[in-house]
């Protein structure tokens, strides 16, 4: 019969809304309160050196408002006030140099959309198919437009020894004290030092006033609440650079300086905490793909885990170091389906399979997990994260 | 009207920024900016600022300040400051680190890597609890205790005797037993070489099966975080995939036509004093047109609300009462619960000839909310 939602006079039709300034800084709709960060309490010792995951399920397009960008403090979020802002640039150059927060916003900006994935993203899934949830399995991801000054400005400010084999140390304010090492290559390259994203001064959680954007490179590299550039003549070998972010192989050996983050993608949606409700007839199957390395090139979508492969359409041309959307947009008969999504970005690498990931690195690697995801579609539409031969 | 002036401002707003825009127009990005230059911006750090600030030590073990600690003296200040997350013997409090042991285990499944087995550098080590420990009360440890922490470390991980005083004398005497255990990136040649490849399309494997399924399934509550409970779910049972497709549909899917009815939003029940107050608040929107409710609450179309339970029937001073209401307050009625309750239910059906133009609530929680809304509002 006719639908009284539209038949009958509704509440919002008639009465009048909430007016302007009830809420100064708006907050998301009630409906919509679930999409929120989430943590997985056993994960780790304290919630202030823990991490939560991007509800990456329920998100479109590419970038990520800062309210639900995922959250990695080392010894928990700081409260730091431009006021009591310095940065120190020392070591290897001309003049040591103390810039104030106002300082940093009188040298030129760049605007650069860039993601930042933590190195243990994916990385329980190491061993097997761990927790339901792309929101878990994939949500230390988080992609802004990011306002900052190249950091090759402010070495060159204090006229650093920018010759190749010398380093760039990082650090952060908080009590973590997180220091990571730059080869100068990268330095010069395309770091920035930020204090925006998405337009707006970076959250609390996120480093504010100031945090280092490594477009490509692990999150651990993107110090919050920096204070201190210094020039050396060789890597720190801080504990974040030796003791965590380093990748155990097979034989017991690791690999150090692993920084780029390799091509990788997932469907988002359908996905375990997105369902398929609407039963058989056309499905939008949406996901992500980014590459440290570069832009994305292609997505290919399989629905029958890996035996027949097809390519995506791209939500627009992959920006370099971004979160590049992908769809495919499909008639769905109703049957099951093993949704896996495999990125290629412009070097020409194809994202591998955990079978080839294992291969080379046996399970034990923790960080740089990139394989092809794998979701059992079940007939009534519900997804759940599985292994497949 | 206000809106008509509104209108224009803007367009006047947006005439002007046309122009502007046509006077810049055509002009291309700006190139980045340039490196050469220097602008003069910051101050020079003092000596002071750099010693207090530039503490990292280095691999070769430049940086480490004059001082020493021995390895009893390293037990009880770690005793003091680091067993109760370390444990006793380093070897971790519920899930914190584990410092001690684990050797020849990072060949292993779940290897232990602790700063005897996996730290590769002793400076690490020195920098680290220095700089970031004890958690909570980083930067507090003197040069002193954190050499004979240091040295303690050494110790459980029986890489040097008891009778070891570390400082910056002895610092390069001790091996770390990881020390060649790493190799710089090399994923260029041993996986970007083999994996920039034209990847397969069709017909890439035979038969696909189901290996594995989710360890956790995962609960979302609405207050956040999340719960993990075991997946009781087996692989057995699942189709299997070819290029055919999947082995057999285990059960039809819902055609469209029998697909449930799309949801329509649902008011979460109020369950306690605050979360009525606050749905009550939601429904007073439908009021706030007419009704003015609070601090400095004047009669609008409607009369003001403060105090309006328990209060004589059209008892607020200067406002012109429909003669319905003239008549009840006239007869002593009072607002109470009951009468509220009946009045928002159908106005026009509980006072005839009320000025008010509202066709009613029709949920009862709705109208246990703004009553309760309402009487938390005195005169």
């Amino acid at each position: 019969g006719p639908d009284p939602l539209i038949t009958e006079l509704q509440d919002w039709t008639s009465y009048t809304g909430v007016g302007v300034d009830e809420t100064p800084y708006g907050m998301p709709i009630s409906f919509e309160s679930h999409v929120v960060r989430r943590n997985v309490e056993w994960l780790t010792a304290s919630p202030i050196s823990s991490i939560n995951f991007t509800p990456i399920h329920a998100l479109e397009g590419t970038i990520t408002p800062q309210g639900c960008a995922f959250e990695r403090h080392h010894s928990g979020a700081i409260e730091l006030a431009k006021p009591d802002y310095r940065l120190m640039i020392n070591g290897l150059v001309d003049q040591p140099l103390v810039f104030t927060y106002d300082d940093l916003e009188r040298f030129p900006r760049e605007n650069h959309v860039y993601f930042c994935e933590c190195a243990a993203n994916t990385g329980m899934e190491w061993a097997g198919a761990q927790l339901n949830g792309v929101q878990f399995t994939h949500g230390m991801i988080h992609n802004m437009e990011y306002t900052g000054v190249p950091l090759r400005i402010l070495l060159n400010e204090a006229g650093a020894d920018m010759s190749a084999d010398k380093w760039v140390y990082v650090e952060g304010a908080d009590a973590s004290s997180n220091g990571r090492s730059i080869p100068m290559e990268k330095a010069l390259d395309d770091v920035l030092v930020a204090f925006k994203a998405n337009g707006e001064a970076l959250r609390m959680e996120h480093g504010y006033p100031v945090r280092l954007v490594v477009p490509g490179w692990e999150g651990n590299m993107w110090v919050k609440w920096l204070r201190r550039i210094e020039v050396t003549d060789m890597a720190v070998e801080s504990r974040e650079e030796t003791s965590k972010y380093t990748d155990v192989l097979e034989d017991g050996t690791a690999r150090k300086w692993t920084w780029e983050m390799d091509a990788k993608s997932v469907i988002t949606s359908p996905s375990p905490q997105m369902p398929i409700k609407h039963g058989a007839g056309p499905l939008v199957i949406s996901g992500l793909a980014w590459s440290g390395h570069g832009k994305i090139a292609r997505v290919d979508v399989s629905k029958d885990g890996g035996i027949t492969w097809e390519t995506a359409r791209l939500g627009k041309q992959g920006d370099t170091k971004a979160l590049t959307r992908f769809y495919l947009d499909m008639e769905w008969d109703g049957a099951p389906m093993l949704l896996q999504s495999r990125a290629m970005d412009d070097t020409g690498y194809v994202q591998p399979t955990k079978e080839q990931l294992r291969e080379k690195r046996g399970e034990n690697s923790v960080y740089h997990n990139n394989c092809i995801q794998t979701w059992y579609v079940n007939s009534q539409g519900i997804a759940e994260n599985v292994e497949v031969s | 009207g206000g809106v008509d002036t509104l209108e224009t401002q803007i367009g006047q707003v947006s005439a002007t920024t046309t122009a502007a825009t046509l006077v810049a127009g055509g002009t291309p990005a700006e190139p980045a900016p340039q490196i050469d230059k220097r602008y003069g911006l910051g101050r020079a750090a003092h000596p002071e600022e750099i010693a207090a600030w530039d503490v990292d030590i280095l691999p070769d073990g430049r940086g480490l300040p004059e001082g020493s600690g021995d390895v009893w003296t390293g037990e009880e200040v770690y005793v003091d400051y680091c067993a109760s997350c370390h444990g006793d013997f380093a070897e971790g409090v519920d899930n914190w680190p584990v410092l001690a042991g684990g050797f020849d285990t990072l060949g292993n499944k779940d290897p232990v890597k602790t700063v005897g087995s996996y730290w590769p550098y002793l400076s690490t080590v020195w920098d680290y609890v220095h700089r970031s420990m004890p958690f909570g009360a980083a930067g507090t440890l003197t040069v002193d205790e954190t050499y004979a922490i240091v040295a303690y470390l050494l110790y459980s991980n029986d890489m040097v005797d008891d009778d070891f005083v570390l400082s910056r004398e002895t610092f390069t005497d001790v091996q770390m037993h990881n020390a060649d255990g790493f190799v710089v990136d090399d994923r260029a040649e041993a996986e970007y070489a083999e994996w920039r490849a034209e990847p397969c399309m069709e017909n890439c494997k035979d038969t696909v099966e189901i290996t594995m399924r989710s360890v956790f399934l995962v609960e979302t509550p609405p207050e956040g975080g999340s719960n993990s409970v075991m997946n009781p779910a087996k692989v057995e049972g699942l189709p299997s995939f070819t290029a055919e497709g999947p082995s057999f549909i285990p059960v039809a899917a819902p055609k469209a036509a029998e697909a449930p009815a799309p949801e329509t939003a649902e008011v979460a029940a109020a369950s306690d004093g605050d979360a009525l107050l606050e749905h009550g608040e939601k429904v007073f929107r439908k009021c706030s047109a007419c009704h003015a409710v609070g601090d400095g609450a004047r009669n609008k179309v409607g009369p003001h609300l403060n105090g309006i339970m328990g209060r004589t029937m059209g008892s607020v001073e200067g406002f012109k009462y429909s003669d319905g209401f003239a008549d009840a307050n006239a007869e002593g009625k009072v607002w109470t619960t009951e009468e509220m309750v009946a009045f928002l239910a159908k106005p026009k059906s509980y006072m005839k000839g009320t000025k008010m133009v509202f066709a009613g609530l029709k949920k009862d929680e709705d109208l246990e909310a703004i009553t309760a809304y309402l009487a938390s509002f005195s005169e």
